[in-house]
């Protein structure tokens, strides 16, 4: 036996204490913010909700918290941000998975090299700089071939969301295309398919699960977004079906009324802490449900 | 890319045993990956309905040479032929030719196990339903998987994922997948290097069954398989090509010293 190691201890190392203890401060520091938030989220929304019924909150159709008589029926806010959403998913949906097909399945090193690098630049431009190019190139380029648009309207507002979110379904898909096996590609060109078959019956299906979540992640931005919207949508609460018109998502709101002039701790002041919670729990939704679906993804591979 | 034409390819290293009936005959090849060279000018006949296996140490060309067959190598950036390789008499990389409809005729079946994540039965439907295939799917479907030897296995299954099927399973699944398109040939990379004995010797018996049907190519690692299980043997080294003969002649008599060394296990 050699007694080169002893096995007793060495007394409490204390560099190792202060680093663990440091890191650990770091983390419990976001998470009591989170925390916070929430609670401060849920406390003000309660006092909503003793003043407003849920009910009518919930399926009001008239959103008008500022001026007498008040309403605060929020399905207009909802309808505005439905329809940002669902326009800007079908511009960003199909070109971006169009995109990413190509640049992971078609393209040479080279252009890949160029293009991807371009794509994520694309997604950290700051969103206000969305907004402002749907004001002075977007709005103005739609008002010239059909002159009945508003200056403020939701089909500006959705393209311009459309573009913001494109590179994010473009680079996510593209990851999740990249990760099939090329073994899968072999196997499939060695039975004869050409390299259309190959990609559309073997590739995007096999990398369909982490295609839907970038789906899922770009349009839980979409939803959440705010200044670009405001920007190019206006704030005019409507459930108008017409994209000419100026409409105001849930975001847009809560800007507008944090800007304003409107008192806090008043009824109107509490609106948007109960806009804000519902924002929350959309969003979480469709995070959540990514997740779910990229993990599922993942034990597919190991 | 260019191959040159040389009709007056003869094997004048190895004056005996030339099969007679070749569907695939290899003359003067040589590859290169973006200028290094891989296989230098290698020549032999693949025989009809026989079982030829390409053996040689690690590096030495064996799956180049096997790609080239079915022209998998296009996918790789930089790959350059010279030499022939000619196909019932025409030129394989010949501008006529369409690189996917020779892939239906020349089929192909991987070192590691690659079935689509897709039921069992879509992974043997799926090329020939590409193809156009028309009959029945399902005779088609049974009658690939039970000429694999994976029919009694899966026929209780066929719908489930085909990623939940063992190794040796899975692999039975890809020959089954390349049968279903009733290929002339089928090129096989060690198709056994990632499984057990127990498969191992199931798809060595297959290899038996299939080869009245089929002219198979064969990469191995194993001495034991070569020797057992096919007709003619290449020895590859370096890219070159030492020897080409029957099996039993490399494996009793070679010609080369090399060649003895080799199969005999002394170096390798
Ligand atoms: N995609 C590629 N790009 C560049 N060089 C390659 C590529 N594939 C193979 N090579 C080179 O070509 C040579 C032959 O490789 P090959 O894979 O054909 O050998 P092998 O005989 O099949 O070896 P093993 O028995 O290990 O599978 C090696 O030197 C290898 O490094
Ligand atoms: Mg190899």
């Amino acid at each position: 036996m050699t007694n080169k190691h002893t096995l007793e201890k060495r007394g409490i190392r204390w560099n190792e204490y202060f680093i663990r203890s440091g890191l650990g401060l770091c983390t419990l520091s976001s998470v009591v913010t989170t925390g916070v938030i929430i609670y401060i989220l849920v406390k003000e929304s309660l006092d909503f909700f003793t003043e407003v019924p849920l009910m009518d909150f919930l399926f009001g159709t008239q959103w008008v918290p500022l001026f007498e008589p008040s309403s605060y029926g929020v399905l207009p806010l909802l309808w505005g941000t439905l329809v940002i959403t669902v326009g800007a998913a079908f511009i960003a949906l199909p070109v971006g998975l169009a995109s990413a097909v190509y640049i992971s399945e078609y393209a040479s090193p080279k252009v890949r090299t160029i293009v991807k690098p371009l794509l994520e630049l694309l997604a950290g431009i700051p969103t206000v700089v969305y907004g402002y190019f749907a004001l002075t190139f977007v709005t103005p380029l739609l008002r010239s071939v059909f002159p009945g648009f508003n200056v403020f309207n939701a089909l500006s507002g959705a393209i311009v969301v459309g573009i913001m979110i494109l590179p994010t379904v473009a680079t996510l898909s593209d990851n999740a295309l990249r990760a099939v096996p090329d073994t899968l590609r072999q196997g499939a060109y060695a039975l004869g398919a050409t390299s259309f078959e190959v990609t559309t019956q073997v590739v995007v299906p096999t990398g369909l699960s982490g295609i839907m979540a970038s789906f899922l992640l770009a349009i839980s931005r979409a939803v959440g977004e705010t200044m670009a919207v405001t920007l190019a949508a206006g704030a005019t609460p409507s459930l108008s079906l017409s994209m000419q018109e100026s409409i105001q998502t849930i975001t847009a709101y809560i800007v507008q009324v944090s800007l304003g002039d409107t008192p806090a701790g008043g009824i109107a002041y509490k609106t948007i802490f109960a806009v804000a919670g519902l924002l929350f729990v959309i969003t979480l939704a469709l995070n959540t449900l990514s997740q779910w679906i990229l993990s599922r993804y993942q034990a597919e591979y190991d | 890319m260019n191959p040159q034409t040389t009709p007056e390819a003869s094997d004048s290293e190895n004056p005996i045993s030339i099969p007679e009936n070749s569907v695939l005959d290899l003359q003067k090849v040589s590859i290169s990956y973006s200028g290094n060279p891989a296989v230098n000018g290698v020549s032999f006949p693949i025989a009809e309905h026989k079982i030829t296996s390409i053996i040689g140490p690690s590096g030495c060309g064996k799956s180049t040479l096997l790609r080239s067959l079915n022209r998998m190598n296009d996918f790789v950036d930089g790959v350059t032929l010279d030499g022939q390789i000619l196909y019932m008499g025409q030129d394989l990389y010949g501008n006529d030719i369409d690189p996917v409809a020779l892939r239906r005729r020349i089929g192909m079946v991987f070192q590691k196990p690659n079935p689509f994540p897709k039921s069992i039965y879509k992974n043997v439907a799926w090329g020939p339903s590409i193809n156009g295939y028309i009959g029945s799917m399902d005779e088609l479907v049974e009658q690939s998987l039970v000429q694999a030897a994976l029919w009694e296995e899966v026929k209780d299954r066929l719908h489930e994922s085909a990623l939940g099927l063992s190794g040796g399973q899975q692999q039975r699944l890809c020959i089954a997948r390349a049968l279903a398109m009733s290929p002339d040939i089928l090129l096989m990379d060690e198709p056994c290097s990632a499984l057990d004995p127990i498969s191992t010797a199931h798809i060595e018996d297959l290899l038996f069954e299939l080869k009245s049907n089929y002219t198979i190519v064969i990469v191995t690692h194993n001495m034991q398989q070569a020797s057992r299980a096919s007709d003619y043997t290449a020895f590859l080294e370096l890219g070159n090509l030492i020897e080409f003969g029957t099996t039993r002649q490399i494996f009793t008599v070679p010609q080369q010293k090399r060649t003895e060394e080799y199969v005999t296990g002394r170096f390798g």
